[in-house]
């Protein structure tokens, strides 16, 4: 008995260090964010054997064999909901684990890399998110690679044949769900088990959690692994497993009717995480929308940690408190100048005789010009005027691009209906 | 052993360098293999559901069926006809030229709307709204005897109408 106790032990060991620095146990330094996504991704593992027992990876069997999953086989609604709802729970905590990194100043030197692979993760997550999403071969799923797939078709000179890599041919078929299936359940769950593990060794090789930069050299005070980190673990993990089996009792993930490539549902809309991304669409030449504009994102979130001091002072939210007020500010202001924008164009979409104009010029570089002035603009002011840190500044850049985000969401699920055009939530008719 | 590495690194360093980078190399190499094999896997798939582009006619009517400036859609073929205001006929792709979603024409609006993202097309299939940017496709049509016959094989691209495209009797 104590030999095997000991081997427990020993094991935990391998992913943590002996002892950790009591500073970083705080809850409120991490909340927990990236101990929550792994306990997620542990469910969607164990949920997603469970799954491919029953799952059949063919146009006509699919749709039936996810109704057989949920009215013939034993607790099969539940498990599927504890996958639907672990998969969707994972994209908002991860989103949240990247803003605490980085208000809390963690990507700077040393751990570089692990922002990198952090980014990576999340790209990852997202595509597993949507190629499981297809999988069902609803009329979700069908519109849904439908539009994917044709957007991959804006890219520049490999777009068509791309996208008839992953369609498997000219047109969406068996071929197209085969390659989604490989990916979902092969490729991407091997990717993110390689890149966790990698993930989580950067974490202990950068000495733990970012700490608190002191002035005088005091002798940091460390407590062992086991009990004390690995308890708070556990209260965290189980707490948010008990979450979502709850959730995955009351609420059912969504299943339509059987795909039809004759008709697509009005209006058809994207999974929520990518609403801000159809919002985009709505407004953007597709070739903007869909590559450039993503493009410049990631290039940017991927640079972001080798410009020199853009990382917050470690351990500290916000870096200070005019950090904090800043913060505030950003989110207020683009909150209101993102409702503006939306709601302007909205006006000029149905003003302008459209067709006359160049829409890659007036729906692409003119607004890409515009906003890149802006940026450049308010960084200057910020920096040169206000006196701002470089560090502080992009915090609140990356604070703003959330924002918008966040706000381009909510206004796609709740407030897009009939055609995509502006409306109540209560006036949509049932929805 | 560990001493030994070290006395090799001080005394041997160019070669140690070339060895580490040696292994770099064929590791990137077995990368670089596998994912050829796997693309070309998922190309071999793409070869073999290329559709056979044999013309596949589909009647859609006699002309007398069809008034001047109104859209009938045809299922079988899954296009819609537009016998345009001189009644000369359009056979339009349903496929929304912006991201794909199949188009219904909107018989009040007297414009096709895509579902997706709004895009809203004429009559004869021009864009009348973005994010569409260019009309929506058209295919070959034949009017042999008093009936209208057309083409799905191919759908032909566009960058604006032109009265040419119109088949007149
Ligand atoms: C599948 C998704 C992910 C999982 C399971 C995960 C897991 C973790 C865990 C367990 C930690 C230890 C600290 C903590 O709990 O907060 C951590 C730290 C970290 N993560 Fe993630 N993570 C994920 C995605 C991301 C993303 C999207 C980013 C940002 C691009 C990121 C960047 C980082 C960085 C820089 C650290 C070090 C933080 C520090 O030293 O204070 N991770 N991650
Ligand atoms: S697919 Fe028709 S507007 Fe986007």
């Amino acid at each position: 008995m104590k030999q095997s106790r000991r081997s427990i032990t020993d094991l935990i060991l391998h992913l943590h260090p002996q002892t950790v620095p009591r500073e970083t146990l705080r809850v409120t330094l991490s909340w927990g964010l990236g101990g929550m996504a792994a306990v997620l991704v542990g469910l969607l593992f164990l949920t997603g054997i469970l799954l491919l027992l029953v799952y059949q990876s063919s146009p006509t069997n699919a749709y039936a064999s996810i109704l057989t999953l949920t009215r013939e086989v034993p607790f099969g609604l539940w498990i599927r909901n504890i996958h639907h709802w672990s998969a969707n729970l994972l994209v908002i905590v991860a989103v949240l684990h990247l803003l605490r990194v980085v208000l809390t100043g963690a990507f700077g030197p040393g751990r570089r890399l692990n922002w990198m692979i952090g980014l990576l993760l999340l790209f990852l997550l997202l595509a597993s998110n949507f190629t499981g999403y297809l999988l069902p071969w609803d009329q979700l799923a069908y519109w849904a690679v439908t539009i994917c797939t044709s957007m991959l078709g804006y890219i520049p000179l490999c777009g068509p044949w791309l996208q008839e890599l992953f369609r498997g041919g000219a047109e969406i078929g068996p071929g197209t769900l085969a390659n989604f299936f490989v990916l979902h359940a092969a490729f991407i769950p091997g990717g993110l088990f390689i890149l966790l593990l990698w993930h989580f060794w950067l974490v202990r090789k950068a000495g733990g959690l970012v700490q608190v930069e002191r002035e005088e050299p005091v002798p940091v005070e460390r407590v062992p692994t086991v009990p004390d980190l690995v308890v708070r673990e556990a209260a965290f993990g189980l707490v948010l497993v008990a979450l979502v089996l709850i959730l995955a009792v009351v609420w059912n993930a969504p299943l339509l009717d059987q795909a039809n490539p004759g008709m697509s549902p009005n209006p058809a809309k994207a999974p929520w995480y990518f609403m801000g991304f159809q919002e985009l669409l709505l407004h953007l030449h597709p070739v903007f929308a869909v590559f450039v504009w993503p493009l410049l994102g990631a290039a940017a979130l991927l640079c972001v940690p080798f410009w020199r001091e853009s990382a917050l002072p470690g351990g500290v939210w916000f870096g200070s408190e005019r950090g904090r007020t800043l913060a505030v500010w950003t989110i207020v202001a683009g909150t209101f100048a993102t409702l503006a924008m939306i709601l302007l164009d909205n006006l000029l979409l149905h003003a302008s005789n459209v067709a006359a104009l160049d829409t890659l010029v007036t729906r692409g570089l003119l607004p890409t010009g515009l906003l890149a002035g802006l940026l450049a603009g308010l960084y200057l002011w910020l920096t040169r005027k206000q006196h701002y840190s470089r560090a502080e500044t992009v915090m609140a850049g990356i604070l703003l691009a959330m924002v918008v985000l966040v706000v381009c969401t909510i206004i796609g699920v709740w407030f897009r209906g009939a055609e995509m055009h502006l409306a109540w939530p209560w006036g949509q008719g049932g929805g | 052993m560990l001493d030994n590495q070290n006395n090799d690194t001080k005394t041997n360093p160019d070669r140690r360098q070339f060895m580490k980078r040696l292994w770099a190399f064929f590791g990137l190499a077995a990368v670089a293999e596998f994912a050829w094999l796997g693309l070309s896997f998922m190309n071999s798939r793409k070869d073999r559901n290329r559709p056979v582009k044999t013309a596949s006619i589909v009647t859609a009517g006699a002309v007398e069926q069809f008034t001047p400036a109104t859209v009938t859609a045809i299922p079988v073929g899954q296009f819609y006809l537009a016998c345009l205001a001189d009644g000369s006929f359009l056979a339009l792709s349903r496929t929304c030229t912006h991201l794909g979603c199949s188009v219904p024409w909107d018989e009040e609006k007297n414009q096709f709307v895509c579902p997706c993202h709004g895009s809203t097309f004429s009559l004869n299939g021009e864009v009348l709204s973005a994010p569409a940017p260019r009309p929506l496709d058209t295919y070959p049509v034949r009017i042999e005897n008093g009936i209208v016959k057309v083409d799905t094989s191919v759908p032909r691209k566009r960058e604006r109408f032109e009265s040419a495209q119109a088949t007149r009797i």
